[in-house]
């Protein structure tokens, strides 16, 4: 699939980082403001998708680094996975554990198991959206 | 509560959902799949095991989620029942996980058979855990989209036919659910089952009680495919691959049965007269227009699943006996215990039958005892246990509930549960007869389908059927575990006083 179109191209080719940049930021104050995995996800999709629409399937294969349906599987393991380490400390499943990490000239990061849930649902939505585009895209 | 044991009691719906991860992961090689598969529902046993061990020790073991406390966060609650229904989940898990390994090829496998498989036993098992209403539709919904999709796999036309009706219904079903528990949280503010307990106690508006009562006995009628509810059934369980309804088979109608035995012990009384003049009702009718269905097939599945429904009928008798005589509860819930092994040993045998022959069909189908006499044994265990013939599994469970209905004089069921067992009996020699006894119809022609290895397929159903040979030899210790199980179910507080602590 092909649109042919000079102007998308070329300004696909700017959009493409901008909307991977956003779909970090959105993913990362997802905890405390509004964003989180899922609606980052779907931005990630969405520039992936423009991509494929400037482009071909091929290339919009070739940002994704992995099969989209490698990603679900991951994304669903690691979603499982972060519940877990709480139970290792002796609390009940799914409650959340932070850690805080002091780095040079940054100052304090604080990272946490929602975090990897997020992540985890972030890599589903990208997969299961893509798998879908892509399987549409490559009938023609 | 220790970590350790909030652990057991979150293991059997964290394993599968973490094998279902794994195995979307690995969906390149069917060998990942199915290494997966065995390790994760063999965990999964295991995990039950413990659990059921942890709660006869304990009565009942009960986990905030997140560290919320009840009843503002959701609650996983494991009493006798729970833990009960969950061994059975993971018994019949495993059977099916290891009978997959020769009849699910790469075909079935690309569309994500295993997944669906791991998700279908975590939504059973999060339903039977789950402290929280509205949670428990929640994995009723998680158990239904599993479902909807291994019904199809495949694509052909029966099963798509089969599906729409599945679909529909349990959508209702669903619908009905769902505006049950709005009404419920309307009137009472809460989802947390021990504090909806609590809290309906001192509700003025007794009507509106009846009508969620009916609501949710409905929508939960419908998932056991209870009388008038039954029709979606017979009509897909015969389509799918063999495996997925030996699942469905012995699990998901249980877990509507679950359901009522949990909401109207819990939260609604069953002694009240309307639900309980349903409920006898129901139980009777379901048994007997099962067992007459079944009477009029001459496909081996539908026969099977025709059964399903009668015997459901015995596990609502249970219930619906219950106010009266503590007995009846402990006979349903043996006969569920019963029920899901043979039920899905004898779908397995089916498979099998068809691995042999290429069909279902009775007409076309005999002179297995001759060729495979092994096999006629093996079919012989379940069948027998299922019409009630003692020494094997079925005939205590029969006995059991039927003897409670002696106790209260509930005369015409009785009579009718005794005319369905000997129903049952006809049905199991029908099938004794027509596949196995009579010889081999000459003109029919039929092509034996391309498998694997037919050992998995044999110890599958010789594991099961000892498993039902030993829950009838040893019916002593099952009886007790069921008593006990019976116990905690009529008295409610005891589930209320284990969940709100001190705070109620």
């Amino acid at each position: 699939m092909n649109m042919q179109s000079l102007i998308l191209r070329t300004a696909g080719q700017f959009i493409l980082p901008l909307l991977l940049l956003f779909s970090l930021f959105l993913l990362l104050r997802g905890h405390n403001e509004p964003g989180g995995g899922f609606i980052a996800g779907l931005v990630a999709a969405s520039a992936v998708s423009l991509h494929l629409f400037a482009m071909d399937t091929a290339a919009a294969r070739r940002i994704l680094l992995a099969a989209p349906r490698d990603l679900i599987g991951w994304g669903l393991t690691l979603g499982v996975v972060s519940a877990v380490p709480s139970i290792f400390l002796g609390e009940p499943f799914f409650t959340s554990i932070w850690f805080e990490l002091t780095l040079p000239v940054l100052g304090t990061l604080k990272l946490g198991t929602p975090l990897f849930f997020d992540v985890g649902v972030y890599m589903v939505v990208v997969g299961s959206v893509l798998t879908i585009v892509l399987n549409l895209a490559e009938e023609h | 509560m220790s970590s350790s044991l909030s652990l057991t009691v979150a293991l059997p719906i964290l394993i599968p959902l973490l094998s279902g991860a794994l195995s979307v992961a690995g969906w390149r090689s069917l060998r990942v799949q199915r290494g997966v598969a065995l390790l994760g529902t063999a965990a999964l046993l295991v995990a039950s095991i413990l659990l059921l061990h942890a709660t006869w020790q304990a009565d009942f073991l009960v986990m905030e989620m997140g560290n919320w406390p009840a009843p503002f966060g959701i609650v996983l609650v494991s009493d006798l029942l729970g833990a009960i229904m969950v061994l059975l989940t993971g018994i019949t898990g495993f059977a099916t996980a290891v009978y997959s390994l020769s009849t699910i090829n790469e075909r079935y496998s690309r569309f994500g058979y295993y997944p669906l498989m791991h998700l279908l036993l975590a939504g059973v098992n999060g339903a039977f855990l789950t402290g929280d209403i509205f949670n428990l539709y929640v994995w009723f919904e998680v158990m239904l989209v599993a479902s909807f999709a291994l019904l199809i796999l495949g694509g052909e036309r029966a099963q798509m036919e089969g599906a729409i009706k599945y679909v529909t219904l349990n959508l209702v079903s669903s619908a009905m659910f769902l505006s049950a528990i709005g009404l419920l949280y309307g009137l009472v503010g809460t989802l947390n089952m021990a504090d909806i307990a609590v809290k309906l106690g001192e509700v003025e508006d007794t009507g509106l009680v009846t009508v969620i009562s009916m609501l949710f006995l409905v929508a939960f009628g419908i998932k056991a495919a209870a009388f008038p509810f039954f029709f979606w059934l017979p009509a897909s369980y015969h389509t799918p691959q063999v495996a997925v309804s030996a699942l469905f088979a012995g699990l998901l109608t249980k877990v509507g049965v679950y359901s009522l035995f949990r909401v109207f012990t819990l939260v609604f009384s069953a002694a009240e007269p309307l639900t309980h003049t349903l409920l006898l009702w129901t139980a009777g009718l379901t048994m007997l227009t099962g067992v007459l269905g079944a009477a009029a097939q001459f496909e081996f599945r539908r026969i099977l699943s025709f059964h399903i429904i009668s015997q459901i009928g015995y596990m609502l008798m249970g219930l619906a006996l219950a106010p009266l005589s503590a007995l009846a509860l402990v006979g349903g819930i043996f006969y569920i215990m019963h029920h899901i092994i043979v039920k899905a040993n004898l779908f397995l045998i089916s498979g099998l039958v068809f691995c042999l022959r290429g069909s279902y069909d009775l007409k076309q189908l005999g002179g297995l005892y001759r060729e495979k006499p092994l096999l006629a044994m093996l079919f012989l265990i379940p069948a027998l246990s299922l019409a009630g013939l003692p020494p094997l599994s079925g005939f205590f469970a029969k006995y059991i509930v039927i003897r409670a209905g002696v106790e209260t004089e509930s005369w015409w069921l009785v009579g009718t549960a005794l005319v369905v067992g000997l129903l049952t009996l006809y049905s199991m020699i029908k099938i004794w007869a027509e596949v196995f006894w009579k010889a081999q119809p000459e003109d029919v022609d039929l092509t034996p389908p391309q498998t694997g290895s037919l050992v998995p397929l044999y110890l599958t159903i010789a594991g099961l059927a000892a498993l039902t040979v030993c829950v009838g030899l040893f019916a002593q210790p099952v009886f007790e575990l069921a008593e006990r199980a019976a116990e905690q179910l009529l008295n409610p507080s005891l589930y209320i006083d284990a969940v709100l602590g001190g705070r109620a």
